[in-house]
């Protein structure tokens, strides 16, 4: 018989085991996930982790791609990592995402054509207000009515998909886009623009506010007094009003300040790789940058680690589907995986698996 | 003595790391009370675990009448004639007496004849309890005769009881010694475990002292005087508190009709609560669990907001106050539950230093924790309590109960409070701690701090307080000085009706 038995305190070790025992069974379940679709499983895997990389048919063009799709990953999951750490669960970041873009292509658009230096950072700030003002809405409903975070900021996010079409046919569509849903293409718009800044690399100026609010986050939770309370509230909430945590505060903090990092997400996307506001504008990074935290530990390097590891799914996933016809849900069931071995594995960080056969203890008796 | 009802021989229980039982060996005979005494930690636990099958030793036998015994579950136990009260009740609030009791036997009657059954035994041991009342609307004392009567109808032959007059008033604890001296008169055998040592003395006549998982000794406690027994169980000479009762100062606490509604649905409003406290002074107030000691305390450290002169200290309204600004001036806190509440259980003793201790101790720097200073503050906390662990960054759940408060009442004090209110200042410490924390709250009181005891444990308040007031049903009576307060004054300051009618009834 297996027995779980509480540790006395919690292993370090698996709490870093874990994430890499997730990543295999992934890779199996995965494989049989494959398998089952009557597709080679080996070549399924190698096409989703090793190809994007290594291969010298599409290195070139995915190598790129995993710094455009690590970046929003890793900016928005440490936004929700702070959360998340304190117990506030933002489940709802891909809604701030869609609000913070917009707002920055209201900004972009208000200004076309007019070159001024003064565009670019107007945008930044617009997309992250956005995105925190989405966020303050479920912050606000639960510390006034005490609504629950996690439903009124995901359904936010259906609410923000409708108004991305809205915008995308209706009052942002480009006057010149002869009819079609989408705006003007706020990439070719150079004060508005989210250049690629060394050429070849996938590095824009969203992968840039990625590393500072990685750093920012790792000093926030290892050095300042208010990581200290966010880590608090979230193990010990008891303990952290007595120790005068204000749970309102940390409330309005930490939605706002994820909603901010996912606005300024969409921001540097709309300006970037997506070009325009269009109604399928959003592709999921909201929702995959909750695995990326998970996976990462809730801690600033492992989102990093993480991010770069969700991308590589994303591109090689695609690869998948374009080499293979694998469907694309196979791979977010696949993505999902992820999140299910890791949390179930989590047990084992603060539990451990005991072999208790009847006979042997009654011999050592 | 002929044939023992249980013998106990050469039991040994390892766990990875520490051995809880070693080598223990001792009888406990027919219609006997037996006295298992020890500090925290020593392995009582672990002996009456494996005495009631939870846990199976590695070594030893033991003797159920002659014959061999080794369950190998609590039911295996039971059926063989042993129960056990628990010290932390297994009760379900939202169901009455009798489907608790009839929740925890292997094979219950119907319903309506165990209600029968309950009635006629609590009448036939003097524990009155209604079957058809609720358990959420029961009294500690009540409570623990819901369980006592749930071991009672498996009619066993040995009873354990684990620490059973924690929570009790004294008139609830004389009901419940009469109950076990009628039960020894059937016959009946009780191992009983206990620190109160007065207790032990008036109840057994024999005691088995364990240390460090060993039998350290045996005795007949009713020649032996609480000091010796004392000494046995902690293996050295005991330092008794001892204070000078010094000229008290100036008010420094002020509470003035405080009345707060409670954050919890079960928990109790404070009702027009007055407190005066003056530097020097130690406040003792008694009272049940429940009956608004977390309100109080939580009203007074901050969690709690109250009308801003509801809550003064040293003149200052501060009632609208939070944790962070009462501390600032000198109002510390140590709230009853450790784990949780006082300190955060996964996170380390440094971040738990840092808790309670960020800004007095100046551990932050323009927010900028300094966790080298943290670590500091925590290692002079562990240092000057004695806080028995490898390290300060071992996680506060990794400590036992009784080293982990004296973690908690160390980290207040050593921040040189003003005003300092704890709340069961050494629930569940041994003999030895307890002295020395309550010797720490003297102390301060002696360098001028004003103190407030809040605490179930009477002797202790009588041991440390200069003042006594009772809280009851979110009320707090007028306080008067310990000296000549009698132990029947203070039953009836608690409330003692409860108790005297039970008696009647």
């Amino acid at each position: 018989m297996l027995r779980l038995e509480k540790r006395p305190s919690p292993s370090h070790a698996w709490n870093y085991a874990t994430p890499v025992l997730a990543v295999a069974l992934t890779m199996v379940a995965g494989g049989l996930l494959f398998l089952a679709l009557g597709k080679n499983p080996f070549e399924a895997i190698r096409l989703i982790f090793w190809d994007p990389l290594f291969s010298e048919t599409f290195g070139a063009y995915s190598r790129p791609q995993l710094l455009i799709k690590a970046g929003p990953l890793i900016l928005i999951a440490v936004g929700l990592s702070i959360g998340f750490r304190a117990g506030i669960w933002n489940i709802g970041a891909e809604g701030q995402y869609i609000i913070g873009a917009m707002c920055a292509a209201a900004v972009a658009l208000w200004f076309f054509p007019a070159q001024s230096l003064l565009v670019f950072p107007l945008m930044i700030v617009a997309g992250a207000l956005g995105g925190w003002a989405w966020g303050m809405i479920p912050a606000i409903l639960k510390t006034r009515f005490n609504t629950n975070e996690i439903l009124v900021s995901l359904l936010l996010v259906y609410v923000a998909e409708k108004l991305l079409a809205a915008a995308a046919t209706g009052f942002m569509r480009n006057p010149q886009g002869a009819g079609f849903p989408g705006s003007r293409n706020i990439n070719q718009y150079a004060s508005a623009a989210n250049h690629e800044l060394i050429a070849g690399t996938g590095l824009h100026w969203g992968g840039v506010a990625a590393l500072i609010a990685v750093i920012f986050a790792y000093v926030l939770l290892q050095r300042h007094i208010l990581g200290f309370h966010v880590r608090l509230a979230g193990q010990a909430p008891r303990a952290a009003r007595f120790a005068g945590v204000a749970p309102t505060r940390l409330v309005l903090m930490c939605l706002g300040l994820s909603g901010a990092f996912a606005g300024l997400a969409g921001m540097f996307e709309v300006a970037g790789p997506a070009r325009l506001i269009s109604i399928d504008f959003n592709s999921g990074y909201g929702f995959t940058a909750i695995i990326v935290a998970f996976l990462g530990r809730l801690h600033p390097v492992g989102i990093v680690l993480a991010g770069f590891l969700l991308a590589l799914t994303y591109i090689g996933g695609e690869l998948a589907q374009f080499m293979l016809g694998i469907p694309g849900a196979a791979i977010q069931v696949f993505q999902g995986m992820l999140l299910f071995f890791l949390l179930a594995l989590d047990i084992l960080s603060n539990y451990r698996i005991r072999l208790a056969l009847p006979a042997l203890s009654r011999e050592a008796r | 003595m002929s044939q023992p009802l249980l013998s106990i021989q050469g039991l040994t229980k390892r766990y990875p790391g520490v051995v809880a039982n070693s080598d223990v060996t001792f009888d406990i005979g027919e219609g006997e009370v037996h006295a298992l005494l020890g500090e925290n930690g020593a392995g009582k636990s672990t002996l009456v675990k494996a005495i009631y099958g939870l846990i199976r030793p590695n070594e030893g036998t033991m003797l159920w009448r002659g014959k061999p015994y080794a369950p190998h579950a609590p039911a295996e136990a039971r059926a063989t004639g042993v129960a056990m009260v628990f010290q932390h009740f297994s009760l379900f609030e939202a169901m009455d007496v009798a489907e608790n009791v009839a929740l925890g036997m292997d094979n219950p009657p119907p319903i309506r004849e165990l209600a029968a059954r309950i009635t006629e035994v609590s009448n036939a041991y003097g524990l009155p309890l209604d079957p058809a009342r609720m358990v959420g609307d029961l009294s500690a004392g009540e409570r623990q005769r819901v369980e006592i009567i749930r071991c009672l109808l498996q009619n066993p032959q040995l009873l354990i009881m684990d620490e059973p007059t924690s929570v009790l008033t004294p008139q609830e604890v004389d009901i419940l010694f009469r109950t076990l001296r009628q039960l020894r008169s059937e016959g009946k055998s009780i191992l009983y475990i206990s620190h109160k040592l007065e207790e032990i003395r008036s109840l057994c006549e024999n005691a088995t002292v364990l240390r460090l998982g060993k039998v350290v000794g045996r005795a007949d406690p009713r020649q032996e005087s609480a000091r010796s027994l004392a000494e046995m169980m902690v293996g050295q000479t005991l330092h008794v508190p001892s204070r000078q009762r010094g000229a008290m100062g100036r008010v420094l606490l002020k509470v003035d009709k405080l009345s707060v509604a409670s954050p919890s649905a079960f928990g109790t409003a404070l009702k027009g609560v007055n407190l005066t406290v003056h530097a020097g002074e130690i406040l003792g107030i008694g009272g049940v669990a429940g009956n608004g000691q977390d309100e109080l305390l939580a009203a007074l450290s901050g969690e709690l907001r109250a009308p801003a002169e509801a809550v003064r200290m040293d003149g200052t309204p501060v009632g609208q106050y939070g944790p962070t600004a009462r501390r600032a001036m000198g109002l510390l806190c140590a709230p009853e539950e450790r784990l949780g509440h006082a300190a955060a259980p996964d996170m380390s003793l440094t971040e738990n230093a840092l808790l309670t201790g960020a800004w007095r101790e100046k551990l932050v720097t323009r927010g900028f924790v300094s966790y080298a200073k943290a670590r500091d503050f925590a290692e002079r906390v562990i240092l000057r309590f004695d806080v028995r662990t490898p390290g300060a960054h071992v996680a506060a759940r990794a400590l036992s109960g009784g080293n982990l408060q004296k973690f908690v009442i160390g980290r207040e004090i050593l921040q040189r409070p003003s005003v300092l209110v704890v709340n069961q200042p050494t629930w569940g410490v041994d003999a030895s701690a307890a002295a020395s924390i309550r010797q720490a709250l003297l102390d301060l009181a002696q360098a001028g701090a004003a103190v407030v005891v809040i605490s179930q444990d009477l002797d202790e308040i009588l041991e440390v307080a200069d003042n006594f007031a009772a809280l009851n049903g979110g009320r707090l009576s007028v306080p008067r000085p310990v000296q000549g307060l009698t132990m029947d004054q203070i039953g009836l300051m608690l409330g003692g009706a409860e108790g005297g009618n039970d008696a009647a009834a």
